[in-house]
């Protein structure tokens, strides 16, 4: 249990001196709340495992430090460390029997049987494994397996922090809704920070009551889901959250005003005069974008196709080259191949180098 | 599903079949007509049933005295070597690199004892061992060790074996080494995470998974030991005395130095019989080492 600051922390895998912008991971600061449950969300490859192995021990940081609770633990192994973490692949002891799989990271710290016992049964009660503690480990389902390496990591009951490495990719759709509700009950029930990383949002979104977000090897925003949702700090967040993800259209900006090919949208806060040279852009979620028929009031838009997810119908247009996805409101029937485009101005955010711009209300 | 029945197949089978009948079964039919018969040269022969079998395995006669006394020897030679090898080779393989340049020489080195012929090997060690030339040998005596395996049974039988493990061991070595490579990297960083100690690591993650590539180990090393002829015929000629006489060393003799070619050919039906079982049972008492056994419910 404990709190786990990360000072300036940056990973290069092919040394200190390389340039920065090589590195796996770059400078990051941020803290993880005890007892939070933390989704690490990103691409491949933006450098959420590397960034999990540094808090594991596993990778020995290029720069920075990691703090447990104000201690400084960057110098020691991940036998020390106190930390559970579980991997991709379910990773089983194949002579061992489930029991004993669940029982060995205890058994290795020296922890007395009986109390080893009794965690091993509450873990197995709350992972369903029950039945199955005498049998051996190899024969199982990968489900199973992966269960068990679940297990592994929760069993230890004084751990700063259970890590997850996108444990569920092996696992069937079906069952992977299961397991993480499990993991979610399992969270509330221990009372452990849970780290979990994923490329997969809803996956993030249905974990975390934090959302961290990566990028390139740069934390680019961490916030609830709903956060994320309406007021993503980095393009990448707008597009990379939400199905479909943020509209991000080149535009010019100046006080409340926003110009796309020289129409004019209405924006909720005053933007002064944004500096030049830099690349600006609004950004605005489909759901608050809405088509109508075309008007002389209105940005007009030339209809690609419409995607119908049942509930709801997105119609994707585009604008010169720029494409954007906008909500068709129920009951409105789309005649000939161009439509007007409605704002609303609440949820228009404005980017410049990618990054938010805060307006003035 | 319906399976296709086509009779051509059979002519697909046929090269195989015809190789493997030239090349094995034949050869074995005449071994198993000579060892019914006796013959005294002269290409004439004589029927002796099964007479070859019962003399071979009633240790009163000469060739039952000969063949259970070498035979005695030769399931030691392969319980020594496979006992010394089989770790040590588990412990070259733990202590070479992972990864990077030394990887590449490690096993090149490793390589080299394998490339070399088995008469090359026996003659090396011939001259190596002996006390007025060889290094070994000169070296041990000037030491004040009186050594000599010409004339000394446990000195003949120490180098044997010396040479066998100096020989084979890497064998065993690259097979583990190749065992130890397959697992990933996932179970060693779980083992990290869970705070296991080396010699847990060793028993819980490495000796599982080398389990199949040990069972080729072993077996392959028992198959040639127990037929180790050139190099301690090289270097001791079976001596002193008949110390180190292995099964293949008197059937050589019986064979080409008598040329009694019943009994040989009795011997060698017995010597190949011995092989087959022993690597069965080797084969199924290890494969299913590593299988579910029944649990009784409620067991601890």
């Amino acid at each position: 249990m404990a709190r786990i600051d990360l000072v300036d922390l940056a990973q290069s895998y092919s040394g200190n001196d390389a340039p920065p912008e090589s590195f796996a991971l770059k400078p990051v600061t941020m803290t993880w709340r005890q007892g939070g449950a933390y989704a690490l969300l990103g691409p491949s490859g933006c450098g959420k495992t590397t960034l999990l192995n540094l808090i594991s021990g596993i990778v020995t940081p290029s720069r920075g430090k990691i703090l447990f609770d104000g201690q400084d633990i960057t110098p020691l192994s991940t036998q020390k460390r106190n930390i559970a973490q579980v991997f991709q692949f379910p990773v089983i002891y194949d002579t061992m029997t489930v029991g004993q799989n669940l029982a060995f990271p205890l058994k290795n710290r020296g922890i007395a049987k009986a109390e080893v016992d009794a965690r091993v049964k509450q873990i197995a009660d709350l992972l369903d494994l029950t039945p199955y503690l005498n049998r051996k480990a190899t024969r199982l389902t990968a489900d199973a397996k992966q269960k068990i390496s679940l297990g592994r990591g929760l069993v230890r009951s004084d751990v700063a922090a259970v890590l997850f490495d996108e444990p569920l990719t092996v696992i069937d759709p079906e069952l992977k809704w299961q397991l993480r509700s499990k993991l979610k009950a399992l969270h509330r029930e221990l009372d452990l920070t849970m780290i979990y990383v994923t490329h997969d949002q809803t996956e993030a979104l249905t974990f975390a009551d934090t959302v961290v977000v990566m990028h390139d090897g740069r934390v680019v925003q961490s916030g609830t889901p709903a956060e994320l949702f309406d007021k993503p700090a980095h393009t990448f967040v707008g597009y990379f959250i939400g199905s479909p993800g943020m509209n991000i259209v080149p535009a010019e900006v100046s006080g409340h005003e926003a110009r796309i090919d020289g129409h004019v949208i209405g924006l909720h806060r005053n933007y002064g005069v944004l500096p030049a040279g830099k690349k600006i852009e609004i950004g605005v979620r489909p759901e608050f974008v809405d088509v109508a028929a075309p008007a002389s009031g209105l940005l007009s838009a030339t209809i690609e196709r419409i995607d119908d997810l049942g509930r709801i119908q997105f119609a994707r247009v585009r604008i010169g080259n720029t494409k954007l996805a906008a909500r068709v409101p129920p009951g409105f029937s789309i005649s000939g191949d161009t439509a007007g485009l409605i704002f609303n101005p609440a949820n228009v955010h404005v980017y410049a180098d990618s990054h938010l711009v805060e307006g003035v209300a | 599903m319906d399976k296709t029945i086509n009779q051509k197949a059979w002519f697909l089978v046929l090269p195989v079949f015809l190789v493997v009948a030239f090349s094995a079964v034949l050869p074995l039919m005449t071994v198993v007509n000579y060892s019914m018969q006796d013959t005294f040269g002269n290409n004439q022969f004589f029927w002796n049933g099964v007479g070859w079998f019962k003399e071979l395995l009633d240790p009163s006669t000469d060739l039952g005295g000969r063949f259970l006394a070498s035979l005695g020897r030769n399931l030691f030679f392969s319980a020594v070597i496979l006992a010394i090898e089989v770790p040590l080779g588990i412990i070259v393989a733990l202590s070479m690199p992972r990864e990077g340049w030394s990887v590449a020489a490690c096993l090149v080195i490793l390589a080299l004892p394998l490339l070399i012929p088995w008469n090359v090997v026996g003659t090396i060690w011939q001259i190596f061992g002996r006390p007025d030339i060889g290094l070994l040998g000169y070296v041990l005596n000037h030491l004040g060790f009186n050594y000599n395996y010409v004339s000394n049974e446990v000195d003949a039988w120490v180098t044997v074996i010396v040479m066998d493990v100096w020989h084979w061991t890497s064998l065993v070595a690259l097979l583990c080494y190749a065992g130890l490579k397959s697992i990933p990297d996932a179970y060693y960083q779980a083992a990290q995470i869970d705070g296991a100690s080396r010699w847990a690591v060793f028993k819980a993650i490495q000796l599982p998974k080398m389990n199949r590539v040990l069972l080729i180990a072993v077996l392959l090393r028992f198959m040639d030991s127990f037929m180790i002829y050139t190099e301690p015929f090289v270097v001791t000629g079976g001596g002193p005395g008949n110390s180190t006489t292995f099964v293949s060393i008197e059937l050589v003799k019986i064979a080409l130095g008598q040329f009694d070619l019943g009994k040989a050919a009795a011997l060698s039906l017995v010597y190949n019989l011995i092989i087959l079982i022993v690597c069965w049972v080797f084969y199924t008492v290890m494969t299913n080492a590593g299988s579910e056994r029944p649990v009784k419910e409620g067991a601890a």
